[in-house]
């Protein structure tokens, strides 16, 4: 194992020579700074030449000035490395660090989305193979992976912000729409759900008339403008994930687990006051994540408090539904800020944004209105972002889904009879997110490269604007040190994927050759 | 069975060797590439995008002028992209909006100009027509060159193994850590001026990787099986058992990735105009009209939806094709049991039982 990641090292850093001596050159010798002196005459054009020759080390031909460049690099197992200087003079590492964080924020959340949206599409689909939800899923698929990005970004300003904030003025969803939206829920459950006709038309009936009541709802009470959802309402849905979550994680009939998460559900009650309380007064990053250990430590007390042997998974199940809990109360405090957000004088009742980071406008927010403004600048970027994306996990998983279906043990799972959800949960899902793993993994690594043409759509400024510039100015520092984050977080990526792999499959063995 | 989960299992092995009966009788004296051709063809969801690929292709490349070298032809279509005819005013105040008309009754007319008129008067069915012009050509020779490379590389390093394979692999290996649109940008911005041609040939280039490893992979698999070692008993020279015994057999895999490299290729090449490094004015591409018009979304929609809806026509059938092409090739994918089918089958296993 050990000679196994060594041997994988070594040639990681071969092939992250290689490809960015490759690169170095390819950029060097495609494009002249100089270009805009070739026929200058004067003298004062001349000392500029002169400057510029000596501060980006032209006399230097490129394979030679790669070196130069890869001993700063080097110096890095000292613990000092030297991406250089950009052309305006700053330090590349500076001009990274900043652009890091940014890029972070803005696809993470869509991949972390895509991922779990469209794992979960994925398996549905599967386990309705051939049916007129497969197929529509399979279109809407093929749709998105035929999107460019830029052109759905145009689309969701116009309809997503712009409309969206029109319609906030007055928060009256016209009827069409809301019977649209209703039916086209309606098909999407019932497509989900219904094996025979009956519950399909019934399924279709029950969330098509349920959803048309809410947005009434919504129309009448102005809802968008005001929204609030309150404890009776968070502790409605803490019972929903109570139950969701012990029926799709373990069963119904596993009674231990669903005390177990109903506890969770009365304990998001029992603080709403308490914890609303320290949202106003200490609220800090640090609360959260405080907040989040004390909810994952209840969950525990709880599992273990209700079960006496075999308590992993009603543990599980428990820290499961008690996270989901924390995210609704995070968003019903979120939703607290909504309407003073609104008033505010950057945003001036238009809250959903079309470009930016954040709104610097606001004058010194406190917490919640920067977490919101984040919220709402990282918007229409994520939605963009996980449309493209997560066709590609919706059809993987599905494929691989199938795969394991077919296999042996499924069938012998199966004849031994386990609960079809059993089965499926546990045999068959399991072993589809073996190859999963991987590609998440890689995709994961791939982010902070990867949303070059999102960042310039949206007007932010991370890795793919510092890219942009440094291709566009020749800026050959720059462009090398964006280079060698990404590649060397993708060849790491592609590593740990293998590791990963022989770790979850012990078919697998990566020492032996 | 409309809206149902699948069958269960119970069902199915009931009707079992009613199945098999299918399967067999379905081959039955066809050679390996009747097969694929039936199972293609029976694609419904492929055969309509074949259709509709094909149809814009044969659309989009007679209506604007189109020269390569000595052959070429000027296009049916009376405007060309230089052209800046006078703006017609239309009903609702607007300027040089679209005349194409569809309705049911009425029919279907082209008008003076059916895409509409930028804000100085260029026709715009002109322009998008020679913008999917240079996506399909960028398109189709990005999927020519990376497959031709992909394919022989491939090819080579999984034939011949060792250090043919060690040295063409660990190249695969230092092209794939650079993406592919950091590539197509450095490539684009100093090369795009070429034109589009020259754009697509570099980008194939670069764009082989993936494919080169897959066919890699089935080679490795191929040059084991029985058939292959019974070709060079008899006395086959290497070259003959690459292009007579594993190449046919690998022929699948290598379609089907093409078509995805190409579909991926569009996209590619139309993200690239739109940064401004792909192709560039005077000449045109679906992805720098839209980044050209982006802005006009609320006075001139149609500038947006044009370009947009050829790129994603393009991308979509090209996916449908592909998806076709695998299923029909891939033996696991069996196709999905009808009720004629177990009607059939039934009917089968009757007539062997009286025989």
């Amino acid at each position: 194992m050990f000679a196994f990641i060594m041997r994988r090292l070594g040639t990681l850093f071969v092939i992250l020579f290689g490809s960015s001596f490759i690169l170095y050159n390819l950029t060097a010798i495609s494009g002249d700074p100089t270009e805009q002196y070739k026929f200058a005459t004067d003298t004062r054009a001349k000392q500029e030449l002169a400057a510029l020759i000596k501060q980006l080390d032209l006399n230097t031909p490129p394979p030679l000035r790669y070196f130069k460049w890869l001993k700063g690099i080097l110096k890095g197992f000292t613990g000092h490395i030297d991406f250089g200087m950009t052309r305006t003079n700053e330090f590349v590492s500076t001009r990274l660090a900043s652009a890091i964080p940014t890029t972070l924020r803005l696809v993470l959340t869509a991949t972390i989305i895509a991922i779990i949206l469209g794992i979960m599409l994925g398996i549905t689909t599967a386990l309705r193979q051939y049916s007129r939800f497969d197929y529509v899923v399979t279109f809407f698929s093929f749709l998105m992976f035929s999107l460019p990005i830029f052109w759905v970004a145009v689309l969701l300003k116009q309809f997503l912000a712009i409309k969206f904030n029109d319609f906030l003025a007055n928060g009256h969803i016209p009827i069409g729409w809301a019977l649209v939206l209703s039916i086209a829920t309606g098909f999407f459950w019932a497509g989900i759900v219904g094996s025979k006709r009956k519950t399909f038309y019934r399924v279709l009936g029950i969330a098509f008339a349920a959803n048309f009541a809410l947005l009434e709802f919504f129309s009448i009470t102005k809802w968008f403008a005001t929204p609030k959802l309150g404890p009776i309402v968070v502790f409605i849905f803490a019972l929903a994930i109570a139950y969701g979550v012990t029926a799709i994680s373990v069963g119904l009939e596993d009674k231990k687990s669903l005390r177990a998460t109903q506890t969770m559900a009365v304990v998001t009650l029992v603080m709403y006051y308490p914890v609303n309380y320290l949202f106003k007064h200490y609220s800090s990053f640090w609360l959260l994540v405080g907040l989040f250990a004390a909810t994952l430590g209840t969950a525990w007390i709880s599992g273990t408090f209700w079960a006496k042997i075999d308590r992993r998974p009603v543990i599980r199940t428990a820290m499961i539904s008690g996270g989901l809990m924390g995210v609704i109360v995070i968003i019903d405090r979120l939703m607290q800020t909504w309407t003073p957000y609104l008033q505010m004088d950057g945003v001036n009742g238009r809250p959903i944004p079309t470009v930016g980071q954040n709104d610097p406008l606001l004058s010194n927010p406190d917490f919640w209105t920067n977490f919101l403004d984040r919220a709402v600048h990282l918007f229409l970027p994520t939605i963009a972002l996980t449309l493209i994306s997560f066709a590609g996990y919706i059809r993987y998983s599905r494929g691989t889904l199938l795969e394991v279906l077919n296999q042996d043990y499924i069938r012998t799972a199966r004849a031994k009879g386990l609960s079809e959800r059993t089965v499926i949960m546990r045999h068959a899902f399991r072993n589809t997110m073996i190859p999963l793993t991987t590609i998440i993994v890689v995709d994961l690594a791939g982010i902070i490269g990867g949303a070059i043409i999102t960042e310039r759509v949206f007007g932010w400024s991370g890795m793919g604007t510092l890219f942009n510039n440094a291709i566009q100015g020749l800026d050959l520092n720059l462009l090398m040190g964006v280079f060698f984050c990404t590649a060397s977080l993708s060849v790491l990526a592609n590593l740990v994927a293998d590791l990963l792999y022989s770790a979850l499959d012990p078919r697998i063995r990566v020492g032996s050759k | 069975m409309a809206f149902g989960r699948k069958k269960n299992t119970a069902e199915i092995s009931q009707t079992d060797g009613g199945e098999n009966a299918i399967a067999n009788k379905e081959v039955e004296g066809l050679s390996q590439r009747q097969i694929v051709l039936r199972r293609f063809v029976r694609h419904r969801a492929a055969m309509i995008s074949l259709f509709v690929l094909i149809s814009v292709i044969v659309f989009v490349f007679t209506a604007s002028e189109f020269h390569i070298g000595p052959i070429g032809w000027n296009g049916w279509w009376h405007y060309t992209t230089t052209d800046t005819p006078n703006l017609i005013n239309c009903k609702n105040g607007a300027v040089g909006c679209p005349t194409l008309t569809i309705t049911p009754g009425k029919g279907f007319g082209f008008g003076a100009h059916p895409f509409g008129q930028d804000d100085i008067g260029h026709d715009y069915f002109a322009l998008v027509m020679r913008g999917a012009q240079r996506s399909l050509l960028v398109t189709f020779i990005i999927g020519i060159v990376a497959g031709t490379l992909g394919t022989v590389v491939g090819a080579l390093a999984g034939f011949y193994r060792g250090t043919v394979d060690n040295v063409l692999m660990r190249f695969v290996d230092f092209l794939i850590t650079i993406p592919s649109i950091i590539i197509g940008s450095v490539i684009g911005y100093h090369f795009g001026n070429l034109g589009a041609t020259f754009l697509a040939l570099y980008l194939g280039l670069f764009t082989w990787t993936g494919l080169s490893r897959l066919v890699r992979g089935e080679f490795l698999t191929l040059r084991e099986r029985d058939f292959v070692d019974a070709a060079r008993v008899a006395g086959a020279s290497n070259r003959r058992i690459i292009f007579k015994h594993i190449l046919p057999n690998a022929v699948g895999v290598i379609i089907v990735s093409v078509t995805l490299l190409m579909s991926a290729a569009i996209l590619l090449e139309t993200a690239l105009s739109y940064l401004g490094f792909g192709v560039v004015e005077p000449d045109v591409s679906l992805g720098l009209l839209i980044s050209k018009y982006q802005d006009s979304f609320t006075t001139r929609p149609w500038l947006f939806w044009y370009p947009g809806l050829f790129i994603i026509t393009i991308a979509l059938t090209i996916n449908f094709i592909g998806d076709g092409l695998r299923d029909a090739f891939d033996p696991r994918q069996r196709r999905r049991i009808t009720k004629k089918d177990r009607e059939r089958a039934t009917a089968i296993k009757k007539e062997r039982k009286s025989l």
